[in-house]
């Protein structure tokens, strides 16, 4: 079995991206997804500073620092693109006008609870952004994270022990080993990497799933 | 005749009472209106809640005042980062208070303030432990939070360009926070990097009409 690495977890997840989506890529490993999403194929990416029609990063020395992305990184704009102020921009996710947001978490429930902001550490000074709002408000919620802790424990869980994100709010989680959709029946396999038995997965995963 | 243009941030600042409740505009380093915390450092208002996103980075800007020990109490969504090195001290010492909002509710909040709403119900954060204590109810067959408006006394926001009237054009993502806090507080101080006549700004462009902006100072770009 060979885990799929950054880059190949964010392949995955732009292929389920589909022509015409409008879509919002959290920070950090979610944010690779846009160097993932095929040439021709139009993706409207919204960021919550307020910026719908992201470009690509800038060449080197073309840098504007009025124009950054939720993670503080400079961006282009595309021709039709346009800027909005916080509570419009707040207002797209909230009112459901984004199709789907693309999130890291620490831990998924199998019920969908996403837990993403907070370890609940006591001496971790907590920070939230705009997690709470992405997670509740697009059509669809994807999850992104590899499938394990460093310590080899489940980030999917029976239930999320540290600090709630969301409720409920998770559609997909796509790991570096298996992407599982969460139905109301309970988690479905939708495809492993090679060499991975379901039975194995589930091993790992410690909660019960089953094949499409 | 209306005339909002002050001669200098000094002039700009005047008169911010102790206690005040000040909204800072700006997400990251766009946006963040560095003159205008300047002179309010120089003019030395104490006791001060102030509203924004993060807690201020490295050493200038927010993180300059609240290293003067003169901020009481922070509202913000996004306080720790790489360099938020100030504010961590702090808050670590017991010096800082912290209300912590999720950056949506944060920025409607602000907004119902502007808008003169009382409250208002939002799934956001529901379930979570920044919604603890607060009032829910089923709407529409979802859980929803009840959730109150911020209001401010003093706004300090970073527009583009500017006239007398306090009209305002914003740069690119730069726009932000800027002209939800310029409604929501009493006494809005907007810098601009360019003063036009008025009629200049095209009024299809404006983006905050002067009526909620008092005073506009021109700062360098």
């Amino acid at each position: 079995m060979k885990k799929l690495d950054r880059n190949q977890m964010a392949a995955r997840v732009a292929r389920d991206i589909p022509e015409g989506a409008v879509v919002n890529l959290g920070i950090g490993l979610p944010t690779l997804v846009a160097n993932h999403l095929p040439q021709g194929r139009e993706v409207l990416l919204h960021s919550e500073n307020g910026v719908l029609g992201m470009g690509p990063a800038p060449a080197a020395g073309q840098e504007d620092w009025d124009l950054i992305n939720a993670g503080k990184q400079p961006v282009t704009l595309l021709p039709g693109g346009s800027f909005f102020h916080h509570a419009d921009s707040f207002a797209m996710m909230r009112g459901g006008h984004l199709d789907f947001c693309v999130l890291g978490a620490f831990q998924v429930s199998v019920g969908g609870d996403l837990a993403n902001w907070h370890t609940g550490a006591p001496d971790a000074i907590p920070a939230v952004g705009g997690a709470m709002d992405l997670a509740i408000g697009a059509k669809k919620t994807f999850v992104m994270m590899e499938h394990l802790t460093k310590g080899g424990e489940s980030k999917i869980v029976p239930a999320c022990t540290y600090p709630l994100t969301g409720v409920g709010c998770v559609s997909r989680i796509y790991t570096d080993l298996a992407t599982i959709d969460i139905t109301p029946q309970g988690l479905r396999v939708i495809d492993m990497v090679e060499g991975l038995s379901l039975d194995e997965l589930v091993r790992l995963s410690g909660v019960p799933m089953q094949a499409v | 005749m209306i005339d909002k243009i002050v001669p200098s941030v000094e002039a700009a600042l005047a008169g911010i009472a102790d206690g005040s409740t000040v909204m800072i505009g700006g997400f990251g380093g766009a946006g963040q209106p560095g003159e205008l915390i300047d002179a309010l450092i120089a003019q030395g208002a104490r006791d001060l809640v102030v509203v924004n996103n993060n807690a201020g980075n490295g050493e200038t800007g927010l993180a300059a005042l609240l290293k003067t020990g003169r901020v009481r109490k922070i509202i913000c969504s996004f306080p720790r980062q790489a360099d938020s090195q100030v504010f961590d001290a702090l808050y670590r010492a017991g010096k800082i208070e912290l209300e912590l909002v999720p950056q949506g509710n944060l920025a409607e909040r602000i907004r119902a303030a502007g808008a003169g709403i009382g409250a208002f119900f939002t799934p956001t954060g529901y379930g979570t432990p920044l919604a603890e204590g607060k009032e829910t109810r089923e709407i529409d067959g979802r859980m929803q939070v009840l959730e109150h408006p911020i209001h401010a006394d003093v706004a300090l926001v970073k527009a583009e360009r500017g006239d007398r009237w306090g009209n305002l054009t914003y740069r690119m993502t730069a726009r932000n926070f800027g002209p939800i806090m310029a409604a929501a507080a009493k006494l809005t101080i907007a810098s601009v990097h360019e003063i036009v006549p008025l009629g200049e700004l095209d009024p299809e462009a404006v983006v905050t009409p002067g009526l909620y902006v008092q005073r506009v100072v021109k700062v360098p770009r």
